[in-house]
This record gives structure tokens, C-alpha cells and sequence, in this order.
């Protein structure tokens, strides 16, 4: 559906995107996940053609659209701030798309607003099509953006950080009910987020990027479980970081909290200095002994918690190692 | 490569800022620069005699002394009405503000009209400012009073705006600490607003300077005595003394053009902003 | 609570009271002693009605004017970088600057049938100097800054997403133009439109050199209640500041219903 070959772009003197290569099955959910900067939003950005690339190419369904104004494109875009006429109906909103079409694509007036109505009935809107964006909430708003940019029967559909702006109940809901959506419809889409949560939670793969580069593309389950690069283990997920002694300098061993097994005889003893609620665990923090280092465990809370001061032995049951150049040289238990 | 969605093709972009120029270029530039020309058609001595006359230099020094009573007036308002409006909520706040902007919805006309219908000779006190040898049409206060009411508005407009914006957190934090109310003006909020504030100096001084129509209303034109700068320009023109009449105009020119730079640094280097009414 | 409240609300009112609405008071207290035929006569003599004609004629086609070319201004300002920018943005500003006279007396000079400009409309037959041609050119350069001023920051805050939303759903840059940018800024416009509307009504000093001051035919209203003034005539005078007054604040007023109806619409 979607073919990016060695897609470059630079802002200034700023490089943004250095050679990305990324295919998209058809009906495919996507999130490019990273943190600001990374790139994510100027990838989805020249998908769209909103924004063109340096070099490389854009194939959409087999078409060559490197160069294709956005306009031609035919791709549903949303945005983080809805982007909605202020000035127009939110029924008039979702039928502009079809109402500057010309010649014989151009539908009469009532088909439009039938499918517009038809639309906010997919979007849970119906009967506020004479409203003003300005008189709906941010959930609202968000659910007409993308009936707006359904509206035109898009071949992919882009949201740009699409629960950005809203509060966090909102956002549960939201996301639970767009990944219904896009159960029902089928249609390819792709969203940044800077939310690993909201990455694992709708997609069917994650593109992990940083800086201008895709660390690691792959199931949700994969990226957590097995993250290739320590960008992307610490990035997606908790994790600690240990450096490795007795090997080449700056190769880490990393684990998260819950991979561990308590043991009496453990190899690292944690002397704990915060203890917290977290969910259906224990979370206690503080330094390993004689490392020094910062770690962080949960703890079974069927258990009592762990009291200040303590000492808690234990062994990472589940563990990846990274030497200094970020590869992998060893994964899985030890 | 493809041009971005939100921009125009660089042929239309051409266009618009061609249209743009030739346009400002007709109606404002020609305007200044015709001014300077004239002024100097038969060189600098005619330039600088013309100034040098004893009216011209009444006119300037007329037109100093109105600057320097009315702006510090509208000033001293300026401040109290955007502290009012912009600390306390009070019922009829916006009332208030209508009321304020409204001498820029009069006419500089009528504005000098109504005074002259209060205090001229046949106005509602002219007979009793006639009976104690008060004189304030065709003299220097009615030119005050006219000037006054034209830039009224001037100081508070640009204040309100901004000390909307700062909030009153200062000043509270201020009283909190023990502060009294001048002290807290004096050390918090006029080093907050000064800028702001020499903004709307600024607009309401050129307005003062150069106000025509109300003061020629009130003043009589008498030279020497009640010819203002502006008014000075018109005399002289209308006698057909042109080299006059532009040379006065030119430092009236002078006097726009540092306005306009002043204002452009301190709005380059502190964000202010005009409001569109002036 | 800050203090003060009492001194400066006290101060402003009194202020307010004695600068401004005593004196517009009197106006209309002294419109009402004329009594109705008196003021109906000489507020709406045929000199008079030529007068407002020309006012309000020449301040509509200078509004125009200036709303058309305000927004291309304004669009070039906020929208596109050009060597010089800085200085075209603050000549904008000399209408507010300049003093009204001088811009009189310059116009006048540039469009004598010897002047700059003049002397090049001359052989066309196009007088501009002492008709409502030149009058509509001083009233354009009155209000030309009150609609680059009220468009450009609206404008500004339009934000490149909702231009680019039309982009991704098929429309041309004019289609984005017309049916996304325009409404948006039409609030706007409108304002700069009746602003300079407003002023052109009332100008004096910029229009009275380059106008000619022909009774019937090039006096503009105001120039007609200094003439009136001129000759003790108070009762014409009264009566024409009267209805020019009231027919500014009806624009103005009419104008704020129309901004506040779009912003209870659009939520804004």
C-alpha cells in the first residue's frame, strides 16, 4: 500500500529524516512513535505531501507520488489541533471535502449532505451537523476532523498526534472507540504519537524513530519485549540500565522492573529509599549495592511492602545486553 | 522540488507584492517625499527663512506648549483609567470602555463644535465667562480643551490591552509583602507598563502636534497668538506661499516620521502592538 | 483586593465626565432646543443633504478601496518576505502619523493638473484635484492603515493547519482562498471597512486643501459646519455635527451587532 524508499529531508541546516525506508500493508493500523524532534511528524507529513522530501520516493498503492501536490493526493490527514472551520457547520465541515471537487466527480448539493450526515452518524454525531465547531468539545472536534477527512474516501488515512489535545478520560475513550473504527473499516492508516501507551494500545506494528532514523519497526508485543537498539528499550517501557563489568567499556545490561526474581542469595541487593503504590504492584526505588546504581523493582502487592531502609536481593530473570555502539550482543534470560 | 500547500506560485506571490508596493508607493510614499520637495523647491535658504519668521516660530512654540499640557493630562488618565479597568471588576466595565474610545468616532470637527457651543460667546457659559473676562474659545485653553478631548483615548487604549495581559499577580504579590498601594505602582507596575506606556505617549503626542480640524474650530487663527503648527500650514497656503507652507509642513513630516520609527523599535523590541483605531 | 480602586475609577469618571460626555452632551441638548421643523430644515437643507452625500459617498468608495487593497497589503505583510518589509510595514502607519494638514496640502500638490501625478491625468482628461476623485484619494490615504491594522493580526493567528486541512481534502489555493481564508478574516475586514468608514465621514484637514470646497458639489459636511460656524450660524452647525454623529455611531453600532452575532456563531 505504502512503499518509502530512502526518503531524506532537512530543514536548514537541520536534518530531519536521513534515509527512510518503510512498507505499509493495506489495512494496516501503523504508529510512528518517538520523542519530539525525532522526525515522526515530518515522515507523516510528506506522506501526505504537505511537506516534500530531498530526496527519495513516495509510492501510494503502486503510484509513483513523490511530487503529487497534497491536493491530488487523496489522503485523509487529521490534525493534533482539528483544524476545523471555525466559520462553517460541522456538516458543512465534513461535506468540503466533496463540495470544491469539479467537473463530473462534483456530487449535487443533497448527496453531500447526505453523506455528510452519514458520516457523523459513523463518527457517534449525528444531529449536530448545524452546529459550530466552536459549540462541541474536544472530543467532539476530533471525531468531526476525522469525519471531515473520511469524507472525501480517502486511500490511507494520517492522524497527527490525534489525542494530543485532549484531557485524559476523553483520551481512553477516544482511542478504544478509533480502534473499533478502524476494526470496522479497514482502512490503512498511520499516527504519530509520542505516547508509547497510546503506540502498543491501537497498532498493528510500531516504527520506533529517534532522530531522523526508524530504530526498530515491529509488533507491540515485539517492541516491548524485544527491543533491539536502547533507544528503544528505554524509550518503550521502563528500564534499567546497568553497565557490565568485566567487559569492553559501555556495554549495559538492560531490564525492567517486573523482570526480576526475588532471591535470598541474588546477585544484586537494592537498598530501598522510596516505596509506592503503582497499580497492582509495589514500585521500590533507590541504589543497588556496591554498584551504586539507580533501579528501580516491582514487587508483587499481594506481599507486604517493602519497608524504607530494607535490603532486597534479586536476580533480572529477563535481560538484553547492549555493548558501546548500541548492537545487541546478548539477549534474552540468563 | 513541489511548492508547500499554503503558499502561492512565486508568479502570484510577485504579483500580490508588486500590487502592494506600487499601491503604498501612490498613496503614501509620493505623499511624504512631495512634501520634502516642495519644502525645498528653491533651495534650503528659502527653506530656513521660512521658518524663521516670527509667526512660524509663535506657531512652534504654540503647539510645544499645547503637547506639553495635554499629553501629560491624557497620561495621568491613561494610567488611572487602565488601572480601574484592568485590577477590578466592576458592572459596566465595557460600557465604560465604549465611552472612553469615543472621541475617535467624532469628527475633529465637531469635536472643536461642542466646545464652542459651551464657552464661545454665544455657548451655554459664554456670557458668564464674558461677565469675569474668562476667555477660552479663540484662546490657548480652548485649543488645550479640543486637544484634550481628540487624544483622550489615546494612553489608555494601548495600556488596557497590555495590563490585561500582565495580570495582577505582581501587584498582589507586592501587597502581600507588606508593600502600599503608591509603592507598589511606583516599583511594580509602572516599571512593568513603562514601555507601553511611552508607546502611547508617543501615538497621543503626534496626534497633539498635528490635530487640525478641532483647533482650527476653536482657535481663531490668530497669527501669532492661537496659530498652531498645522493651522500655521494652512495660513500659508492659502495665501499662496507655498515654500512656507511646506517647510512648516516638513517638520510636522519630520516629527511623523520619528513617531513612526520609535514606534517600530519599541514594537520590534518589546512586542507592543497598536490597536486599528487611532 | 489592591487599593486604589476608589481613587483611580473616581478620577477616571470624573475625567470622562468633564473632558468628554459634558461637551458631546451639550450638542444634543442644544439639537433639542431647536425643536423639530427648525432642525429638520437646516439639518436636511439641500446644501446639507449634497454634503452628506459626498461624504458618505466618498467615504464608501475610499472604504472599498481601501479594503481591497488593505487586505492585499496586509496579505503581502503577514504572508511573504521582501527586502524592506520592515519600512513598507511602518510607512503604513504614517496616516495615523502625519498630520492631517499636511497630507492635504501634499496630495493637493501631487495631483494639480501640474503636480507629480497630475501632470500625467491631465492629457487624459482625468481631473483629480478639486472633484470627489480627489477627495476619495485623501480619505483613502486617511483609512488605508485601519484595515491593514485590523486584518493583519487576524491574519496572523489564522494558522497554517486549516489552510492546509482544505489542501489534504482536495481544494485549489483559490478554492482555499475564497471559501476557507476570506470568511475567516471577513469579521475583520469588515471592522477596517467601517473604521475607515467612520473617519472618512468626519475628516477634515486632509480633504479641505485637495477638495476645492465648491458648495453643492465638492463641500464635504464637515467642511460645511465651519462654514456654517463662520457665520454664527449655530442651528446648522448643531444640526449637521448632529446627524453626522448619529449616523457614524449607527455604522459602528451595526458593525458591532454583525461581530458579535459572528463570534456567538463560531464560538470565538
Amino acid at each position: 500500500m505504502i512503499h518509502l524508499r530512502g526518503i531524506t529531508k532537512r530543514f536548514g541546516d537541520y536534518p530531519a529524516l536521513h534515509g527512510i525506508d518503510l512498507d505499509v500493508a493495506p489495512g494496516e493500523f501503523i504508529a510512528l512513535l518517538g520523542p519530539s524532534g525525532s522526525g515522526k511528524t515530518t515522515l507523516l507529513r510528506i506522506i501526505a505531501g504537505l511537506e516534500f522530501q530531498d530526496s527519495g520516493t513516495v509510492l501510494l498503492g503502486g503510484e509513483d507520488v513523490s511530487s503529487l501536490p497534497v491536493a491530488q493526493r487523496h489522503v485523509g490527514f487529521v490534525f493534533q489541533h482539528y483544524a476545523l472551520f471555525r466559520h462553517m457547520t460541522v456538516a458543512d465541515n465534513v461535506a468540503f471535502g466533496l463540495s470544491v471537487r469539479r467537473g463530473k466527480d462534483r456530487l449535487p448539493k443533497a448527496a453531500r449532505h447526505a453523506r455528510a450526515e452519514e458520516l457523523l452518524r459513523l463518527v457517534q454525531l449525528e444531529g449536530l451537523g448545524s452546529r459550530y465547531p466552536g459549540q462541541l468539545s474536544g472530543g467532539q472536534r476530533q471525531r468531526v476532523a476525522l469525519a471531515r477527512a473520511l469524507a472525501i474516501e480517502p486511500r490511507l488515512l494520517l492522524l497527527d498526534e490525534p489525542f494530543g489535545a485532549l484531557d485524559a478520560k476523553v483520551r481512553k475513550d477516544l482511542r478504544r472507540w478509533l480502534r473499533d473504527l478502524h476494526k470496522q473499516m479497514g482502512l490503512t492508516s498511520i499516527f504519530v504519537t509520542h505516547d508509547q501507551e497510546e503506540a502498543l494500545e491501537l497498532a498493528d506494528r510500531v516504527v520506533v524513530m529517534n532522530q531522523g532514523r526508524i530504530e526498530q519497526i515491529g509488533a507491540p508485543d515485539a517492541v516491548y519485549m524485544n527491543p533491539e537498539t536502547p533507544f528503544v528499550s528505554h524509550f518503550v517501557g521502563e528500564t534499567n540500565r546497568l553497565p557490565v563489568p568485566g567487559t569492553a567499556a559501555g556495554s549495559e545490561i538492560h531490564f525492567r522492573p517486573h523482570e526480576i526474581t526475588l532471591a535470598p542469595d541474588g546477585a544484586e541487593a537494592l537498598l530501598v529509599d522510596n516505596v509506592f503504590r503503582k497499580g497492582a504492584v509495589w514500585r521500590a526505588e533507590g541504589l543497588l549495592e556496591g554498584s551504586g546504581q539507580f533501579v528501580e523493582l516491582d514487587l508483587p502487592s499481594s506481599g507486604e511492602a517493602p519497608r524504607l531502609g530494607q535490603t532486597i536481593r534479586f536476580n533480572p530473570h529477563r535481560a538484553r545486553m547492549f555493548n558501546a555502539n548500541g548492537d545487541q550482543t546478548q539477549g534474552e534470560t540468563r | 522540488m513541489s511548492m508547500a500547500p499554503t503558499s502561492e506560485s512565486p508568479l502570484a506571490r510577485a504579483a500580490l507584492i508588486t500590487v502592494a508596493l506600487v499601491f503604498l508607493g501612490f498613496f503614501l510614499l509620493l505623499p511624504l517625499l512631495a512634501v520634502f520637495s516642495e519644502a525645498l523647491r528653491q533651495g534650503a535658504g528659502p527653506f530656513l527663512d521660512a521658518l524663521h519668521t516670527p509667526d512660524a516660530l509663535a506657531a512652534i512654540r504654540l503647539t510645544l506648549l499645547i503637547a506639553a499640557i495635554s499629553v501629560p493630562l491624557n497620561m495621568v488618565f491613561g494610567v488611572a483609567a487602565s488601572w480601574a479597568i484592568t485590577k477590578f471588576q466592576f458592572p459596566g466595565k465595557a460600557l465604560l470602555i465604549t465611552l472612553i474610545d469615543l472621541p475617535f468616532s467624532v469628527s475633529p470637527v465637531v469635536s472643536g463644535l461642542i466646545f464652542v457651543l459651551l464657552f464661545g460667546a454665544n455657548g451655554l457659559f459664554g456670557a458668564w465667562l464674558a461677565e469675569h473676562d474668562l476667555k477660552i474659545i479663540f484662546a490657548v485653553p480652548g485649543i488645550v480643551l479640543a486637544t484634550v478631548f481628540i487624544t483622550f483615548p489615546f494612553v489608555a487604549r494601548e495600556l488596557i490591552p497590555l495590563m490585561l495581559e500582565q495580570g495582577k499577580d505582581d501587584e498582589e504579590a507586592a501587597i502581600s509583602l507588606g508593600a502600599n498601594g503608591w509603592q507598589t505602582f511606583w516599583h511594580v507596575t509602572l516599571p512593568n507598563i513603562r514601555w507601553g506606556l511611552l508607546y502611547g505617549v508617543l501615538l497621543c503626542n503626534a496626534r497633539a502636534m498635528g490635530e487640525f480640524g478641532a483647533v482650527s474650530v476653536v482657535s481663531g487663527h490668530i497669527r501669532g497668538e492661537t496659530n498652531t503648527m498645522p493651522l500655521h500650514v494652512e495660513i500659508l497656503y492659502n495665501e499662496y506661499d507655498f515654500v512656507g507652507a511646506f517647510a512648516v509642513a516638513s517638520l510636522l513630516a519630520l516629527l511623523a516620521l520619528v513617531t513612526l520609527i520609535a514606534k517600530t523599535v519599541l514594537e520590534w523590541r518589546f512586542g507592543l502592538h497598536a490597536g486599528a483605531r487611532h | 483586593m489592591l487599593p486604589g480602586f476608589g481613587l483611580s475609577f473616581g478620577f477616571t469618571l470624573a475625567w470622562l465626565t468633564l473632558i468628554v460626555l459634558i461637551p458631546l452632551a451639550t450638542i444634543f441638548l442644544k439639537a433639542a432646543g431647536l425643536g423639530w421643523s427648525e432642525f429638520l430644515a437646516v439639518g436636511f437643507s439641500r446644501r446639507a443633504m449634497a454634503a452628506y452625500q459626498l461624504s458618505f459617498g466618498t467615504a464608501a468608495v475610499a472604504g472599498l478601496v481601501n479594503a481591497v487593497f488593505g487586505l492585499i497589503v496586509a496579505w503581502v505583510l503577514v504572508r511573504y518576505d521582501f527586502t524592506g518589509k520592515q519600512v513598507v510595514s511602518a510607512l503604513v502607519d504614517l496616516p495615523f502619523a502625519l498630520p492631517t494638514a499636511v497630507a492635504g496640502i501634499a496630495l493637493t500638490a501631487l495631483y494639480t493638473p501640474t503636480g507629480w501625478i497630475g501632470q500625467f491625468l491631465e492629457p487624459l482628461g482625468i481631473k483629480v484635484a478639486f472633484t470627489w476623485i480627489g477627495i476619495t484619494i485623501a480619505l483613502v490615504f486617511i483609512g488605508l492603515p485601519f484595515v491593514v491594522r485590523s486584518v493583519e493580526p487576524v491574519l496572523a493567528d489564522l494558522g497554517r493547519e486549516v489552510e492546509e486541512a482544505a489542501a489534504t481534502l482536495g481544494a485549489t489555493r483559490w478554492q482555499t482562498f475564497t471559501r476557507v481564508i476570506f470568511p475567516a478574516i471577513g469579521p475583520a475586514l469588515l471592522t477596517g471597512f467601517a473604521l475607515a468608514f467612520a473617519r472618512g465621514v468626519g475628516e477634515y484637514g486632509s480633504v479641505i486643501f485637495i477638495s476645492g470646497n465648491m458648495p453643492g458639489r465638492t463641500e464635504i459636511a464637515p467642511l460645511l459646519i465651519v462654514t456654517q460656524l463662520e457665520q454664527y450660524a449655530y442651528a446648522g452647525a448643531t444640526a449637521i455635527a448632529v446627524v453626522m454623529m448619529l449616523a457614524s455611531f449607527a455604522v459602528l453600532l451595526l458593525i458591532n451587532l454583525v461581530q458579535a452575532a459572528s463570534r456567538r456563531r463560531t464560538g470565538a
